[in-house]
């Protein structure tokens, strides 16, 4: 996976430092690390369910998990069940691109717009989406409706944030030189504002994402059925299956991870780090 | 008829001191191609000035002609240089960079490319146009600037201490190139510098101000031979001279 996420994203310049050996041999190493840090966990996992000191059933052991999630990948169940979670996730998750960016940048741009909202963004910003999941079912019931909203309200409001400090923080040495060179207010705009302020943009939805992929969770243990990887978790509990539960949360991290490493990660690396606005770190 | 006309320019402006009196009835003219120094101690309004000429500031009082026509707001008929490296947009390569001006004119991408293509040749960075800026010095990346103020064909060159916060070294081989570039597109350049060599050697002629409040004191030509020799004894004589009207102690000569 590692591998993926560098072959994709990197060109160009970028090219030439994933070919240098002590960059190759340092990634290897923090990819061994990282290995055995997860190795050590599990296999700690591993001996306090193999003790016995608690019920199988309730503690299974890893082989039971990983048994558990193979059938449930090879009878397509998991599958679906990924699918409409992700639906969800990426339906909500846009909309609050579609909202937050640009209310973000008008906020930053105009003090009007910035004074009406603020304190709005503010005061709803702190709320837990999960505990407006009891309320929002009362209001649009029980399906994809309810969570998509929660997802589109946790996902929101760091996109708006990030990008209303991305857009204040645009070096005003670049609107003067583009300025100079007979940038109008639109040229402005889409050429100097929005990739000056991309790494903040590209913060933001990072953030979103994973307030986006923790509400989804939540949201449809209560309001989704029959489908969803929160569902089938809060489902699984009437049956005791503690395997089921924790073959979805695995399958929960790693779509998470995924995103994060290579959607995000990718995006970053073609864009603001490539034109280095936002650097990996040294050491 | 002179291409630039400064007409009694006065800037003033409220801080929580009071009113300051940034730039007090500046008056001078300028023929084309003539390159210009404004020399003067940190606060002197010499940078005031020139963003007055730029268009990013409103004089208070008076008026500043370019070819007849009144200035108000920035135009193509300028480019500006800034000290800071960072004025370059970091997501676009150099070539891009150059090519920004001539894309805001609408000039076609291929044509534009060519253009800022041989700008760059011009300042000697033809082989890094694919190179974003972060992977270039800071004189590359003035040099960057320079390219990028002069592709899109303006009359006047205006550079706010373009080779400040670069190495001794590095701005001598920057004021040769400079020297070189306004000698190839002849350009009407005004040029701020608190360093009295660095006026000496590019300048045709020298304005000297002096702060509290930021005046004209001096206008000293400088009908030197090019190019200079930074050693010879005239051009010491001139560096003096400058300094005289300075006041001994402001010197940051080299």
């Amino acid at each position: 996976m590692t591998m993926t996420a560098q072959t994709s994203g990197d060109t160009g310049v970028q090219d030439v430092k994933a070919i240098d050996p002590a960059k190759r041999a340092a990634k290897w190493r923090a990819f061994r690390r990282a290995t055995i840090t997860i190795g050590l966990a599990l296999a700690t996992y591993e001996i306090i369910a193999r003790t016995g000191s608690f019920p199988r059933a309730l503690l299974p052991t890893l082989p039971m998990v990983v048994r558990t999630l193979f059938a449930m990948l090879l009878d397509g169940s998991m599958l679906m069940h990924s699918l409409y979670t992700l639906y969800r996730v990426l339906f909500g998750f846009c909309l609050a691109m579609v909202v937050g960016i640009p209310l973000g940048i008008l906020m930053a741009r105009f003090r009007r717009v910035e004074q009406f909202f603020l304190p709005l963004v503010s005061a709803l910003m702190p709320i837990p989406s999960f505990a407006l999941v009891p309320l929002f079912m009362l209001w649009f019931g029980i399906g994809n409706l309810t969570t998509i909203i929660i997802v589109f309200y946790a996902a929101t409001f760091p996109m708006i944030f990030n990008t209303w400090s991305g857009v204040r923080s645009v070096n005003p040495l670049w609107v003067r030189a583009a300025g100079a060179m007979g940038a109008d207010e639109h040229k402005l705009f889409w050429k100097v504002i929005i990739p000056g302020a991309s790494p903040f943009i590209i913060t933001g939805m990072r953030q979103s994402f994973l307030r986006a992929w923790i509400a989804v969770v939540g949201a449809e243990m209560i309001a989704a059925s029959n489908w969803g990887l929160g569902w089938v978790i809060f489902d699984a509990k009437e049956f005791l299956n503690a395997d089921v539960m924790l073959a979805s949360l695995a399958v929960i991290g790693f779509i998470g991870f995924a995103f994060e490493r290579l959607v995000f990660g990718s995006l970053e690396r073609g864009t603001v780090m490539r034109w280095g606005m936002m650097r990996s770190a040294k050491s | 008829m002179p291409l630039i006309e400064v007409k009694d320019v006065s800037l003033a402006y409220d801080t929580p001191a009071g009113r300051v009196q940034g730039v007090l009835g500046a008056t001078f003219n300028m023929e084309e191609s003539e390159f210009l120094c404004l020399v003067g101690p940190s606060g002197c309004g010499k940078s005031t000035l020139l963003n007055i000429i730029a268009g990013f500031l409103k004089p208070t009082g008076g008026e500043i002609l370019i070819g007849g026509k009144k200035v108000s707001g920035h135009g193509m008929d300028r480019g500006v240089v800034f000290q800071d490296f960072a004025q370059l947009f970091p997501w676009r390569t150099a070539l891009g960079n150059v090519a920004f001006g001539l894309e805001m004119k609408g000039i076609g991408k291929e044509e534009r490319d060519e253009i800022a293509f041989q700008q760059l040749k011009l300042v000697k960075l033809e082989k890094f146009a694919n190179s974003y800026p972060h992977h270039l010095s800071g004189g590359m990346q003035q040099r960057v600037a320079i390219a990028r103020a002069l592709a899109y064909n303006p009359a006047v060159l205006l550079m706010d201490e373009p080779f400040a916060a670069l190495d001794a070294m590095t701005r001598d081989d920057m004021q040769r190139l400079l020297a070189d570039v306004w000698q190839t597109t002849g350009k009407t350049i005004i040029y701020v510098t608190h360093n009295v060599a660095e006026a000496v050697y590019l300048a045709d002629r020298v304005i000297v101000m002096t702060p509290h409040p930021g005046t004209v004191k001096a206008e000293i030509p400088i009908t030197l031979p090019r190019p200079r020799d930074p050693l010879s004894v005239e051009f010491l004589e001139h560096q003096k001279q400058l300094l005289n009207y300075l006041g001994q102690g402001t010197s940051k000569a080299a």
